[in-house]
């Protein structure tokens, strides 16, 4: 019958933990979701940049000021190489998603690609914002 | 035990019950992220600590309105897409995850409607 065992079948362990060792695989794919889970704190600090400077100037320079603090610029640099680490690896899973580069090399290249270029944009982003 | 076969129960259906249109949705709003991403990102990092005249000054130019618009809304669609799967993937009690799922949906349309409309008024009023 069709429900013969259903709901006792056995589980992979989740991907980080004791079973498995660390691999670039697994560590790039939990961090794709840590970004994205970031990324809404940025979402929201953006949206009240906006609204401040939709506002008044007293108000825009109170929140412009927050935002390019020491503190505040290190939360935006850090929400910076999040937005392009999950830029790039977004591309990479949209290229899976299309049936590409699913060898085992293929996979440790595109994902060191992926490192590469969150860097390199990172950079070439923090020398446009100064 | 059900006398339905495991075919009837998923058919069109899937774990999710809906299907792959929660999953397509969610690629589209990736790729118009990437062009919208490149169009934003830059002059935005720009303007943060430019000062008030300035920064009123780039987004009172229609395309970059118009690209922080967008950039905005595809970003909140794409993020409420996420946190949807994120909270439906950690969140096991019944309540609790629909009242997550239930915020999740309220705040990201709030805040990405307020994102637009604060954009909207620098556009119109600088």
């Amino acid at each position: 019958m069709a429900d013969v065992n259903r709901g006792k079948r056995p589980l992979s362990p989740f991907m980080l933990g004791s079973y498995y060792r660390l691999q670039i695989t697994s560590v790039m794919s939990i961090l794709n979701r840590i970004t994205g889970v970031a990324l809404a704190l940025g979402g929201v600090i953006g949206v009240w940049w906006f609204l401040a400077a939709a506002s008044s100037p007293e108000y825009f320079a109170f929140v412009d000021g927050l935002v390019t603090s020491w503190i505040g610029g290190l939360v935006m640099i850090g929400l910076l190489v999040a937005l392009w680490y999950h830029f790039f690896n977004g591309v990479r899973h949209l290229m899976w998603d299309a049936g590409y580069g699913f060898e085992l090399g293929a996979v440790t290249r595109s994902g060191v690609a992926t490192i590469v270029a969150t860097v390199a944009l990172s950079v070439v982003t923090l020398i446009i914002a100064f | 035990m059900s006398y339905r076969t495991a075919r009837s129960r998923a058919l069109g259906l899937g774990s999710a019950k809906e299907g792959v249109g929660h999953w397509w949705s969610q690629r589209l709003s990736s790729v118009a992220l990437i062009p919208l991403t490149l169009l934003f990102i830059f002059p935005f990092a720009q303007s943060l600590g430019a000062g008030y005249a300035a920064v009123r000054a780039t987004y009172a130019n229609p395309f970059h309105a118009i690209v922080a618009i967008l950039f905005i809304g595809a970003t909140f669609l794409h993020l409420q897409q996420g946190l949807q799967v994120v909270i439906e993937d950690y969140v096991h009690d019944k309540a609790l995850r629909t009242a997550a799922l239930l915020a999740n949906t309220t705040l990201t349309w709030a805040f990405g409607l307020a994102g637009v409309f604060a954009v909207a008024k620098i556009a119109f009023t600088a």
